[in-house]
């Protein structure tokens, strides 16, 4: 090695030559060439690379030339080291690549292995479907209105226009609380919170009771003596059976699909004059298009909102509501009632969590 | 109600060639839902009413046998065999010739039998498949039809039976006059009013002694009486196959015409025995201790709501709903009172649900008949029984009528275009009031409207708006969406329990509503105590099942249920849950039941609502067997205790409340693994293992763990404050702390957030353990705190203190000792 004042003497810089530098980049590509893994490669690294290696060895050198001399070769020893560099970089690039396929082939696994490990769980479709039907009549603006399964008996019948001797206050349908005299019943209809809305409530009234309701019945394919209704009952100035229609065409596209839309057949309810029984064209019916009978709706009669405290000469009202079971039946083609009532885990998992 | 298309066309001019489709639109247009359409079987071949000419009785087999020379319109009468004997020479009956097919693949040949060419047969009602009757073979009488002519017609196998569902309000549609009405008017077609026909003047002395005692229940009570009757007269086969298409048993002339009458004019009646009855005949209330044998032949004792028709023997009928044994008609009948009235509604409503007796007369009265036809379906029913039973009437009807003026109701004729939604011209509303037979008095806008006497149940606008609607068509109206004005969405109840049950069905529950009932060997298995508030039980008058008459208290019993119902279907891993009403607390006093005119006073309302028992909303799990399942990651995990108390933490994380936790013991839970959940200091519920005993009692699998909690009884949630996030780095220390065994794990974790104080950002218990490093009747509980600082970076030094000032709170609270 030359001294940084030491007179420039050309074989004393040898180190400079281009075929010097020229023979070290080659080792170099050789040596790492010749690297068969990652290790061997480190362990090559120091020799071309390291501090005592060639192409840094020769940059030191520089200082020894005439500064005529210096630009030149320090060109040519830039492009050794870059040369160097870049082999190096190269080969670690491509065996590092290679370490990968390896061990990531190793680390392979079976990924259609069943991963059932959480328990699945699942709502009720009677409380989905109830909450889907609430929600189509929240975002028109109505409100949910609740009220007790246990219930006045005034406000189940008499309230309703339902008379002490109607055929529906008797004990082969309604269920009475003991004893004689509690004037209480389980609910027969979700309509007893209508007409607490309208005791509680100033018009406008919109409001749709979602709930469970009770008749004497046996079970069986099509009949469940615990069941469940939706009824919507409007009361406003100048509501028309119209706008009856309307909401039920709206709720029935809702639910069944842009093709839907109902049919009315006039029917008695002491509740609603006129009243009127609804069908829905049910297009993706298991047995093919059809109409299905649905739930019963009117006008609210006026014998009830007096009974309510609301002046019939200054509002009308509408009324409707419909069965839950009956809606889940058809719409997921649901056979046996005792499928919907028996909480056979299998049933119900089926329909999952849903939004 | 069912209705023969054959009777219908006698009464409408059905449009020519109107199909059955068409027909069933019409009746579901005006409200009368069709049940069923009913087709009599199907009949090919050659069947003719025959006259028999000859009859040969053949003897020497098993059974007497005859041979019948019958003229089927032919130039020469078939000889065909019958083993039936209700016939006579001269009789018309229905033939089947060779060639017909019978219902049942039931194919008619010319062949040999008791040495005898039998060529035809000659049939029952059953072998022609319109009723059951196999007796013998069907009469059809001895006059009235042609030999030869085809039966078909004869029998009604070419008509159609519409089956229809009347509502309660529409008496007047449980008659062919009042469908014929309707359906006329549907169809804008002519009709003929069976009722429009004038009763003969019958004159001569009252044909009985006759008092009304109750006017309110009885406006109207007519009777005529008949002598003469012959009571072997057979029912003509028009009259019998009538009956048996419309559902009625076919019995003796007089009581055929009676029902024949009733269904063509909708005015139910009664024959008496006159031979058998005694003194003059009063309409009142059963007095104490009467009683009436019914024509059902069963004892009934009365009350004094029960309104009787009594002779001087005492009841002989129970008004409206059925007649009595006494005196009914018999086989040697041939004096007859004919009995027609008016009844109120109401009371035969109630009479039929005392004597559970659904009687068709009373379908009828229940409904409301027609006060003005009483003395004309009398005068129907006498002249078919002189036409057909050689009957004569004797003496004058007596026609009691006290009724008053028919209401006039006032309607502004805008009135039903406005409850509508759609334009009705004053004249057509006139129109459709006037096509149902009410009287209209029209002065412009304002009408005066007189309902017909036989519609009884349009009392105010209200049903005649109805009526306009319903006459002009519901199709009519249009489908318009009211502008709502804006809603508030759920309420926060609504959404918490929306939540509850999508977090519960999240965390792999699955949800399982019970029927609310139960009974109290169920909270015997259970081991709830005597005292216990889920005792205190709401029944019923009549539950479905006398096990079960109460209203449940604990959505448990239910839930076990479910639970049980699925393990015996061979379900392992159950996770189930329930939410929804309990009963508890008894009744708290007796609901009034206010008048419906007004609304109730505020006192009265007060009342009323107080007295409906609070009804708090609950939510439950069960769950046994694995629940994280056996796979090929391993071995599942069993349900214990802990995912009972894990169900509740996700409620109340859900509902937006601090959950507490202590050793509880309530029944039905193990007393050593029951915890007691609490927020603030209210017990809201309670969660973990069944006890042993619970287990065995209802067969459930060991450890089954239940939680249940009263999500009402959870206050509601704060509105959530925004807390600081720090950026500076935590950190991380451990703390082991001795404590003895009854020290439970949730004083020592207060004690060390307490001690540890604000630097403390989170706790988290990560191992207990027992054993030989620790003194015996002791646990170590090893804690990783995690503490931080808002604004700065901790030292060491200030972890360290916070450690150890958590330790020394716990030591001076629980006794802990720091483990070396």
């Amino acid at each position: 090695m030359s001294g940084a004042n030491d007179p420039y003497d050309p074989k004393q810089v040898a180190a400079l030559s281009a075929e010097a530098l020229d023979a070290a980049v080659q080792a170099a590509i050789e040596a790492f060439a010749g690297a068969g893994d990652l290790e061997a490669l480190a362990a090559v690294r120091p020799a071309h690379l390291g501090d005592r290696a060639p192409v840094l060895l020769a940059r030191r050198e520089l200082g020894a030339l005439p500064p005529a001399a210096r630009s030149d070769a320090g060109k040519r020893v830039n492009a050794a080291r870059v040369a160097v560099t870049e082999a190096y970089a190269e080969r670690l690039a491509a065996l590092e690549a290679e370490r990968d396929e390896r061990v990531l082939a190793e680390e392979r696994v079976d990924v259609t292995l069943p991963w059932d490990r959480a328990p699945r769980g699942a709502r009720h479709p009677l409380t989905t479907l109830t909450d889907r039907i609430a929600d189509v009549f929240v975002a028109m603006g109505y409100e949910v209105a609740d009220g007790p399964e246990l219930e006045a008996e005034w406000l189940n019948f008499d309230a309703l226009n339902t008379g002490p001797d109607h055929p529906a206050r008797s004990l082969a349908d309604t269920f009475f609380v003991a004893p004689e005299d509690s004037g209480l019943v389980l609910r027969t209809h979700t309509s007893p919170v209508q007409a607490r809305t309208m005791l509680e409530r100033t018009p406008p009234i919109y409001v749709v009771a979602p709930g469970r309701v009770y008749r004497t019945d046996e079970l069986d394919a099509t009949h469940t003596p615990v069941f469940h209704q939706v009824e919507g009952l409007a009361v406003d100035r100048g509501l028309t059976m119209a706008h009856l229609r309307g909401t039920l065409d709206h709720l029935a596209r809702s639910l069944f699909g842009a093709d839907a839309q109902t049919r009315w057949r006039p029917h008695f309810f002491p509740f609603t004059e006129p009243s009127a029984e609804f069908d829905v064209w049910f297009p993706e019916h298991r047995d093919g298009p059809q109409w299905v009978e649905w739930g019963g709706c009117g006008m609210v009669n006026p014998r009830v909102l007096t009974a309510c405290g609301i002046d019939p000469e200054v509002y009308t009202g509408f009324a409707f509501g419909m069965g839950i079971e009956r809606a889940l039946q058809f719409r997921s083609g649901v056979g046996d009632m005792h499928d919907i009532v028996e909480g056979d885990v299998r049933f119900t998992t089926a329909f999952g969590v849903e939004q | 109600m069912k209705v023969p298309v054959s009777w219908l066309s006698e009464l409408v001019d059905l449009p020519a060639g109107i199909t059955v489709e068409e027909l069933d639109a019409a009746f579901i247009r005006l409200g009368l839902e069709v049940d069923a359409v009913v087709r009599p079987p199907v009949t090919t071949g050659p069947l003719v009413v025959g006259r028999v000419l000859e009859i040969e009785e053949l003897t020497g087999f098993k059974k007497p046998i005859r041979y019948c020379q019958v003229d089927v319109g032919e130039e020469s009468p078939r000889g065909i065999v019958c083993g039936a004997r209700n016939f006579a020479v001269g009789d018309l009956v229905v033939a089947a010739l060779p060639g017909a097919v019978l219902p049942g693949d039931f194919a008619i040949a010319a062949r040999t039998t008791y040495d005898h060419v039998s060529d035809g047969m000659i049939c029952s009602v059953r072998e022609l498949g319109i009723g059951e009757d196999h007796a013998g073979i069907l009469v059809l009488g001895r006059d009235g039809y042609t030999p030869g002519t085809p039966a078909a017609g004869v029998l009604g196998l070419d008509d159609v039976v519409f089956d229809l569902e009347v509502t309660p309000d529409r008496g007047y549609a449980m008659s062919l006059r009042g469908i014929a009405r309707d359906l006329a008017a549907a169809l804008a077609v002519d009709w003929r009013d069976p009722a429009a026909l004038t009763p003969p003047a019958w004159s001569g002395e009252p044909a009985w002694q006759v008092t009304v005692a109750d006017p309110e229940r009885c406006d109207r009570f007519s009777v005529v009486a008949l002598e003469g009757l012959d009571p072997a007269a057979p029912s003509p086969w028009e009259l019998r196959r009538r009956l048996t298409q419309c559902g009625v048993r076919s019995i003796s002339l007089a009581v055929d015409v009676t029902n024949y009458v009733m269904l063509e004019l909708g005015q139910p009646m009664h024959a008496f025995d006159r031979d058998r009855l005694t003194g003059p005949v009063e309409v009142r209330l059963a007095r104490a201790g009467e009683r009436l044998t019914t024509l059902d032949g069963v004892d009934r004792a009365l009350t004094d709501d029960d309104l009787l028709i009594a002779d001087g023997s005492g009841p002989i009928g129970l008004a409206g709903v059925m007649g009595g044994a006494s005196t009914e008609i018999g086989d040697g009948t041939t004096s007859v009172l004919l009995e027609a009235a008016h009844w109120a509604p109401t009371g035969i409503s109630r009479g039929v649900r005392r004597h559970k007796l659904p009687s068709e007369a009373a379908k009828r009265f229940e409904r409301g008949t027609d006060p003005e036809v009483t003395v004309v379906a009398l005068a129907r029913a006498a002249a078919l029984l002189v036409e057909h039973g050689g009957a004569r009437v004797v003496g004058a009807p007596v026609d009691l009528d006290v009724r008053g003026p028919r209401p006039v109701i006032a309607l502004d004729a805008a009135l039903p275009g406005r409850i509508a939604g759609v334009d009705y011209p004053v004249s057509q509303v006139v129109d459709v009031l006037r096509a149902l037979g009410a009287t209209v008095d029209a002065g412009g806008e304002r009408l005066a409207v007189t309902p017909p006497s036989w519609r009884g149940d349009l009392t105010d606008p209200a049903d005649l708006v109805e009526e306009v609607v319903r006459s002009v068509g519901l199709d009519e109206i249009p489908s318009v969406l009211p502008s709502v004005p804006p809603g508030r969405g759920l309420t926060e109840r609504q959404r918490r329990r929306r939540s509850i049950g999508r977090a519960l069905a999240e965390a792999g529950y699955v949800e399982a509503p019970a029927y609310p009932f139960l009974g109290t060997t169920v909270l015997d298995d259970l081991g709830i105590p005597d005292d216990d508030e889920r005792r205190t039980l709401i029944t019923l008058r009549n539950p479905l099942s006398e096990e079960a008459p109460a209203l449940r208290t604990t959505l448990l019993p239910g839930l076990l249920a479910s639970l049980a119902r699925n393990l015996a279907r061979g379900q392992r891993d159950v996770a189930l849950f329930e939410h929804g009403s309990v009963f508890p607390g008894g009744l708290t006093g007796t609901a009034p039941v206010p008048g419906v005119d007004r609304r109730p006073d505020d006192e009265t309302l007060a009342a009323l609502l107080g007295a409906v028992p609070e009804q708090p909303w609950h939510v439950a799990v069960a769950l046994t067997g694995n629940r994280e399942p056996r796979g090929w990651w391993g071995p599942g995990r069993q349900v214990d205790w802990a995912d009972a108390v894990q169900a509740a933490r996700v409620v109340a994380a859900t509902a937006g409340v601090e959950l507490t936790v202590r050793a509880g013991d309530l029944a039905p839970w193990h007393p050593g693994r029951c915890a007691q959940l609490l927020v603030g200091d209210r017990v809201v519920g309670h969660a973990g293992e069944l006890h042993p005993r619970v287990v065995a009692a209802l067969e459930l699998p060991p450890r089954t763990c239940v939680m249940e909690l009263d999500v009402d009884g959870l206050p509601p949630a704060p509105v959530q404050t925004g807390p600081h996030v720090s950026t500076f780095p935590p950190v991380l220390v451990d703390l082991a702390l001795v404590v003895p065994d009854d020290v439970p794990a949730a004083a020592v974790d207060a004690a060390v957030r307490e001690g540890a104080g604000e630097l403390l950002e989170s706790l988290r218990l990560f191992d207990v353990y027992t054993g030989s490093s620790v003194a015996a009747g002791s646990k170590s509980l090893a804690y990783a705190l995690t503490l931080r600082a808002p604004d700065r970076t901790l030292t060491g030094e200030e972890a360290n203190a916070a450690r150890d000032a958590a330790a020394a709170l716990a030591a001076e609270r629980t006794g802990a000792v720091v483990r070396g």
